[in-house]
Formats: structure tokens, C-alpha cells, sequence
């Protein structure tokens, strides 16, 4: 159990090439953290920094008050799940989590315990004498879990752990894995391209993109208050609607729709940021409308996403499933004022 | 072909369909041709085999197959000639002292060196190990005078080793070692480049140095590839004549089976009928080894390491 620091740390392979840059972050003690982004984003870099695997050309990280620039992998004190699980093919189930206790000499009977109580929490009891190759994906992914947990380690860091199960294993896998940090205790680092577990699982989401931070934040308030275009445009599915706009006199105006900004931007610039579900079927009297035509009709049962054409921009909407819509249609939609975005067209970050 | 045998009905509307035709005409073709290619290649050796049971004088008077035509005229007479006229169990013994270390000690080496230029960072690696490939194309031949002259200096005879109460045959153990090292370490390297790189990191923060990695993780999933090297380098020192002769030349007490089984023949050719006999002996223990090794080959040893 310890917190984890990122304080000022860059990693660059040549001069020209800096993969991770100025990135600082700090975990507190028992957090679900999750570093999120498109791949070769640098998310995978850090973690891997954070583990021992790759030299920090820069800065410092700390685990708890210890600085382990220097520190070897197998000495800070941390285990890691591999996207491919890494397992070894030769073991058995109970070697392949016994392994990493032989390593620090504990003696037998402690080994067994450590491996026969993780091995109970995962399921795999029966499965302790088996190879790798003779177990489903989802054992597999298990089988890695055991093996960071026999070694009760300050930090968990997983690096994709769930990329490899299908749909289904996945979303289940999710909720032990949530069930899992909480039993245990313990600081989890999560890496994920996909923001659906990264708004899932984490209690904090640290989102990256060419190398640099953009954002830290709950997942509530990176949804709701998006730092800049790049997070608003990654969190959320479907994505924000993002519509060109020039400002005057407090009023945005965009191709195909006038909105009364609730508060002096400072620019004439930039681009307005709204999510499907603030576009509604219902129009308030003196609020912002907007003429669709629709492209598209998405029924999902619960919900109606439209997609089509205001102005000349591509919006999408999040309408009643019990709205009557065709493809062709010309609909009047309204807009939620209260969950919009107004980003900079210079620095793209969020003015509101 | 799978969807002709998933399902009854499938199968009976595929049938002779041109798909149908020409997926059971490729196998035909094949198994003819691997076959034809198999009987070709055995020809030479079932001849060798039936001239050592046949009498010498009918050996030079025809061809081997018309032994396999009534009257049958087999004899053993060879075989017990062979074992009467050679010194061959102590050859034997010899074979087996040269060959047994000349095989441990370079693919040992070479397992080593592989993990080496695979998976460790050292200056110069890959110039080094360009240096070690291009070894490959140097020939044996070259190195004979160098080599022996090397040996000589440095009191590598077997006359002077058996003086002074060391095993004669060290010479050979070193000449073999160092030609078949520059294939076994590029074998090996290659087989350990394509193990998975997460295994290596996982291993690493599991706490297991450099040591425990080779021995407990690449060791044990390189069982097939180093198997395939022992059965080479076995095969090659235990058929080689040359190198023996050169080092050891005919020094009877450590000499090999090859080098006995050509003084077998004498300088006319005479006594032919015993090459035969004594080169279908000397192919019993390759074969063995080639056989019992032959259940490492286990295909997918890596299976459910890394794949999902």
C-alpha cells in the first residue's frame, strides 16, 4: 500500500523522439487510477517506467516516499499484469504463482498458503495443477491476477489486461477486477485505449495523448468538464458534437444554430462542444433549436441516436426511443445549454 | 474441404464438385510425390543393406537386386568377418568418448552465448555476432595446418595427452566444438529471439536475474530447438571421418569407427563386402539417438503463453 508519484518524469528513446513528456501525476494510497488514451499515446511508457522495465530519462517517481529511479524491477515492490498475460507455458497453474515467491526465497509451506488463497479468491482451484495452454482466456487472465496477487505488492499495474477477452468476459472480468481493488486494498494502475473501462473502473482517469497529459480527474468530472477538445472528444460514445462557431456579443453562431453562451468566453473564435444527450426532442420556448436532417436512425431500445446534418455540420443526437423518425426526415431538435462546451479555436482548451 | 464434411447433406452436394476434384487430386499428387521422393532417396540404402547379407563373389559379379529374385543367397558372413577382422569394440568405445562431449560441450556453449547476443545488451553485439555468422562460411579444410600446428605446439597429440595421463581424445572434443559452434549459437539465438518478450520483463519483476531466466524460463522452452542441435552435431561428429583422421590420425587406440571401417578396405578395394556390413553397424547408433530424442519435438510448446 503506497502512493505513487510522477513528478516531472520524461521519457525520450532519441533527441528527437520523446515519447512521455513532463508528466505529473500523483496516486493516492488504495486508488483505482486508470491512464487512458489512443494508442502511442505514451500511456504504456509511463507504466512501464513506473515498473522498472524502461529507464526514466527524466523527473522522478515515487513509490510512497521511496525515489526508485534507480531501484530494480523485482526490488520496488510492485507486480504487473501483462496484456498477453505473459504466463509461463512450461508451469502449472501453481508454479507460475509460485514463481515469484521462489524468487524471494520464501519457504514452502508459506508459498502454498500465499498460492492457495489467491487461488481461491480467482476461482482456480481446480485448476492448480493444469498448463496454460489447457485453460480458456479468461483462466489465463486469472492465472496472471494470482500471480501479482501471491506477491500482496504495493502497487498493482496492469497494462491492458482485459484487451484479449471477448465482450462478454470482458465486461465480467471488469466488475471482479473492481471487486478485486476492493478486497485488496492496494493502489491499482490501470493502462486502457478504451474509455469505457477507464470510466467504469477508476476512481481517477489520467488522460494522455502524444505523450502529454491532458487531464486528471473522476470520471464525472473529466465527462462533465472536459479540460480541452481532445478529452471532450475521447471520453463519451458517441462522441461530443463538435460544431465550428463564431462569437458576438455572447451568442455563438454556428452553421445551423444560435446559442446564448451562459458566460463571456473572451474569444470570437473556436468551436462549440455538446453531447448527443443535450440535444433533445423537446424545444423550450426562447431556447436554442436547431434544424436536423437526418441520415441516420440508430434504435437501440433504450435509446435513438440520430445522425445527420444542421447547417453544414454532422450532429448527433440522443433522442426518446418513442420518437417517430425516418431517415430523410427534416426534425426541429432542441438543446440542453446547461452541458455545453466552448473550446478555444487556438489552444483548443475549454473556455466553458 | 471443411464445409464438405460438416454436414451430411453438404457433403453430398460438394462431391465431385471441381473444389472436391482438385483439393483430393492435390493430395493424391502429393502423397505420390512425397513418397516417390522417399522411395528414391531410400534406394541407395536398401542396396548397401542387402549387399552386406549377399556372398563377395556374387557381389562382383552382379547387381544387388537380383539378390531379391529366387535362389536367395543370403549369409552372415560379413558381419562375423567384420567383428573378427577390426579392433570395433574399441572403436566403438572411442566413437562414443569423442562424440558424447564433442556434442555437450558446444551446444552447452552455445546455448549460453545464444541467450547472450538474444536477449542481453552488450557493445558491439550484433558485429559480433555478424562475425560468428560469417564464420559459418569459412572451410573446414582451411583451418586443418593452422589448427594442428596450434595443437602440436600446445602438446594437444594424443600420444603426449596419454603420456601425461589426460583423455588423448581432447583435441577432437575442441576441433568438433569449435566447428560446430558458429551454427549451433545462430540456431539457438534465433530460436531464443522469438520467444516472447513479456515473458522476459514478467520474469524480471518477478524477481528472477539473468541465471534464473536461461535456466528456468529459456532452457525449458528451448528443449525442442536444442534437441534438434544435439541430433546435429551428434550425427556430424559420429559420421565424420576427416577431422579424426587429421587430429588423431591413426592412432588405433583412439581412433573412431569411421577411421577403423576404412582401414577395413584395403588399398585395392578388397574386402569390399566388409565396408557394407561395418557402415550398416555404424548407422545403428544414430538412428537410436535420433529416435529417442525424437518425443522432444513437441510442436507448440509455447502454446498458451501469450496468445488470448
Amino acid at each position: 500500500m503506497a502512493s505513487v508519484t510522477y513528478d516531472h518524469v520524461v521519457k525520450r528513446y532519441t533527441a528527437d523522439l520523446t515519447v512521455v513528456k513532463d508528466f505529473n501525476v500523483e496516486i493516492k494510497d488504495k486508488e483505482f487510477m486508470v491512464l487512458v488514451g489512443p494508442s502511442g499515446c505514451g500511456k504504456s511508457t509511463a507504466l512501464r517506467m513506473l515498473a522498472g522495465l524502461e529507464a526514466i530519462s527524466e523527473g522522478e517517481i515515487r513509490i510512497g516516499d521511496r525515489v526508485v529511479n534507480n531501484v530494480a524491477a523485482k526490488d520496488r515492490d510492485i507486480a504487473m499484469v501483462f496484456q498477453s498475460y505473459a504466463l509461463y507455458p512450461h508451469m502449472s497453474v501453481y508454479d507460475n504463482m509460485a514463481f515469484p515467491l521462489q524468487m524471494q526465497h520464501m519457504k514452502k509451506d508459506d508459498i502454498d498458503k500465499r498460492v492457495k488463497n489467491a487461488s481461491r479468491i480467482l476461482g482456480l482451484d481446480n485448476f492448480l495443477k493444469r498448463k496454460p495452454r489447457a485453460l480458456s482466456g479468461g483462466q489465463r487472465q486469472r492465472v496472471a491476477l494470482g500471480r501479482a496477487i501471491v506477491r500482496s505488492p504495493k502497487v498493482f499495474l496492469l497494462d491492458e489486461p482485459l484487451s484479449n477477452l471477448d465482450a462478454k468476459l470482458r465486461g465480467q472480468t471488469r466488475i471482479e477486477l473492481q471487486k478485486l481493488h476492493r478486497d485488496l486494498e492496494t493502489t491499482f494502475i490501470y493502462v486502457t485505449h478504451d474509455q469505457v473501462e477507464a470510466m467504469t473502473m477508476g476512481d481517477r482517469i489520467a488522460i494522455m495523448n502524444a505523450g502529454i497529459l491532458q487531464q486528471v480527474g473522476t470520471p464525472g468530472e473529466i465527462y462533465d468538464h472536459p479540460a480541452n477538445l481532445f478529452v471532450a472528444g475521447f471520453i463519451g460514445s458517441p462522441t461530443m458534437n463538435f460544431v465550428p462557431a463564431t462569437v458576438d456579443n455572447g451568442t455563438a453562431k454556428a452553421s445551423g444554430l444560435e446559442v446564448t453562451l451562459p458566460k463571456p468566453v473572451g474569444a470570437t473564435k473556436g468551436t462549440l462542444g455538446f453531447r448527443p444527450e443535450a440535444v433533445t426532442d423537446r424545444v423550450v420556448d426562447g431556447g436554442p433549436s436547431m434544424q436536423m436532417k437526418v441520415d441516420v436512425v440508430e434504435r437501440l431500445g433504450s435509446d435513438q441516436f440520430l445522425y445527420g446534418q444542421v447547417g453544414s455540420d454532422q450532429v448527433t443526437a440522443r433522442v426518446d426511443p418513442r420518437m417517430k423518425v425516418d431517415p430523410g426526415d427534416t426534425v426541429r431538435l432542441g438543446l440542453d445549454t446547461r452541458s455545453m462546451h466552448f473550446f478555444d479555436a487556438e489552444s483548443e482548451k475549454a473556455l466553458i | 474441404m471443411t464445409i464438405a464434411v460438416a454436414s451430411p447433406t453438404s457433403s453430398t452436394t460438394a462431391r465431385f464438385s471441381p473444389r472436391w476434384l482438385s483439393d483430393r487430386l492435390g493430395g493424391f499428387v502429393l502423397h505420390v510425390v512425397v513418397i516417390g521422393l522417399t522411395v528414391a532417396w531410400m534406394v541407395p540404402t536398401i542396396g548397401l543393406l542387402i549387399t552386406s547379407f549377399r556372398l563377395p563373389a556374387d557381389i562382383s559379379n552382379s547387381g544387388w537386386w537380383t539378390a531379391l529374385s529366387p535362389p536367395f543367397k543370403f549369409t552372415l558372413d560379413n558381419y562375423s568377418q567384420m567383428f573378427a577382422a577390426s579392433n570395433l569394440g574399441q572403436s566403438l568405445f572411442n566413437s562414443f568418448m569423442i562424440s558424447i562431449p564433442a556434442t555437450v560441450i558446444p551446444v552447452t556453449l552455445a546455448a549460453f552465448a545464444a541467450y547472450a547476443f538474444a536477449w542481453m545488451k552488450f557493445p558491439g553485439r550484433d558485429w559480433i555476432f555478424l562475425a560468428l555468422v560469417g564464420l559459418l562460411a569459412v572451410p573446414l579444410q582451411l583451418t586443418f595446418i593452422p589448427v594442428t600446428t596450434e595443437f602440436v605446439k600446445l602438446g594437444l597429440t594424443p600420444q603426449h595427452l596419454t603420456a601425461i595421463g589426460l583423455p588423448p581424445f581432447i583435441p577432437l572434443w575442441l576441433a568438433h566444438a569449435g566447428y560446430g559452434l558458429p551454427f549451433s549459437i545462430y540456431l539457438l539465438s534465433n530460436f531464443f529471439r522469438a520467444l516472447p518478450s513479456d515473458l522476459f520483463e514478467s520474469a524480471e519483476i518477478d524477481g528472477a536475474g539473468t541465471l534464473t531466466v536461461f535456466f528456468r524460463i529459456v532452457l525449458p522452452l528451448s528443449v525442442p530447438a536444442i534437441a534438434s542441435l544435439v541430433i546435429f552435431q551428434f550425427l556430424w561428429v559420429w559420421n565424420d571421418l576427416l577431422v579424426a583422421l587429421i587430429y588423431v590420425g591413426g592412432v588405433a587406440t583412439v581412433a573412431p569407427v569411421t577411421v577403423t571401417l576404412v582401414n577395413l578396405v584395403g588399398s585395392y578395394g578388397q574386402n569390399y563386402q566388409l565396408l557394407t556390413a561395418a557402415a550398416f553397424f555404424s548407422m545403428i547408433v544414430p538412428l537410436v539417438v535420433f529416435l529417442s530424442l525424437q518425443r522432444y519435438f513437441v510442436r507448440g510448446i509455447l502454446a498458451g503463453s501469450v496468445k488470448g
